[in-house]
């Protein structure tokens, strides 16, 4: 019965965040319902024990990805009346393409439901292991038949690190003061100084 | 009694939430970036879904690799947004033709 309540309570609010989602008017609100959309997204994980999963949702998505997108939209200055404007135009299109897509899913979901087609038996490599907790199971899976996507992931996240940086780094401006070592070096006295003897009486011509 | 297909139709809402919501923001990238996370967050529901009813984990694993490539992709998508908006000093991507080179 919980499981039910549950189960219904987060598939309602992650539905009802996502739809805040992409209608709320201010983007920084847009993201905050995008973090409870994550929340109860992992809730929805939890339920069928996927633990390590829902974590990660939480750690990964609530505590770097909409961060970084609370960062961006609090730190540009945009106008985002002006970026609202074909917001109407674009409704009856949006709405039949969501509706033809929904249509589709729905069919599949109804084949599937009337007996899906049957492709093969799962090997059992993923079946987890009696007596160990999610984590163990999938940290034997990751470490074990894995490994190499498992690095792979790895280096996908450094070259995306790189790349960030690379993309936003600016030289740094010359400033006052900026000091440039080579002209320095190769000024010499003869061009900086001159010699004069002015007679008595009169001044310097420079 | 909930199923699998109880699963199936949260996340193809979500799903489909998620391109409307592409087709509704079209001029806001920001937003668009968000409707793409939605649409990983339904895959990720699916993929841990038919795992937990199969009592198979390579579909959590998939899971976690998702989750890796959709970090990977917010990250680079928001420098790249940022740096368009040092460049232009708007975020409107109605005219996304200027971004060559």
């Amino acid at each position: 019965m919980i499981q039910t309540l549950a189960f219904y309570l987060f598939a309602v609010l992650v539905i009802a965040s996502a739809v805040m989602v992409i209608t709320a008017r201010n983007p920084v609100h847009s993201v905050l319902w995008l973090i409870l959309a994550f929340f109860n997204g992992a809730g929805l994980m939890v339920l069928v024990g996927a633990e390590f999963i829902a974590m990660l949702l939480v750690i990964v998505y609530v505590g770097a990805v909409a961060v970084l997108f609370l960062f961006v939209v609090m730190m540009l200055d945009i106008d985002f009346a002006e970026l609202r404007a074909g917001f109407v135009k674009n409704f009856p299109l949006g709405i039949a393409v969501a509706l033809v897509l929904l249509a589709e899913l729905v069919l599949g979901i109804g084949a599937y439901q009337a007996g899906a087609l049957q492709l093969g038996e799962p090997s059992g490599v993923g079946a987890p292991r009696m007596g160990e907790s999610n984590i163990e199971s999938i940290g034997a899976l990751l470490y074990g038949k894995y490994l190499f996507l498992f690095e792979t992931a790895g280096i996908i996240l450094l070259v995306a690190m790189v790349g960030a940086i690379v993309l936003t780094h600016r030289p740094p401006k010359t400033q006052r003061g900026h000091q440039n070592i080579s002209k320095q070096n190769q000024r010499r006295p003869q061009d900086a100084t001159v010699m004069k003897q002015p007679p008595v009486g009169q001044g310097v011509e420079l | 009694m909930i199923g699998i297909e109880h699963y199936m139709i949260v996340s193809a809402i979500l799903f489909v939430l998620g391109v409307l919501g592409i087709f509704l923001n079209r001029k806001n990238v920001i937003v668009i970036l968000m409707a793409i996370e939605l649409i990983l967050l339904s895959v990720n529901l699916n993929l841990v879904a038919f795992s937990a009813f199969l009592n198979d984990l390579v579909g959590q694993v998939f899971a976690m690799f998702v989750l890796t490539v959709a970090a990977g992709e917010a990250a680079i998508g928001l420098a790249i947004l940022v740096i368009y908006f040092r460049g232009r000093g708007t975020i409107a991507v109605d005219d996304p033709s200027r971004m060559k080179g």
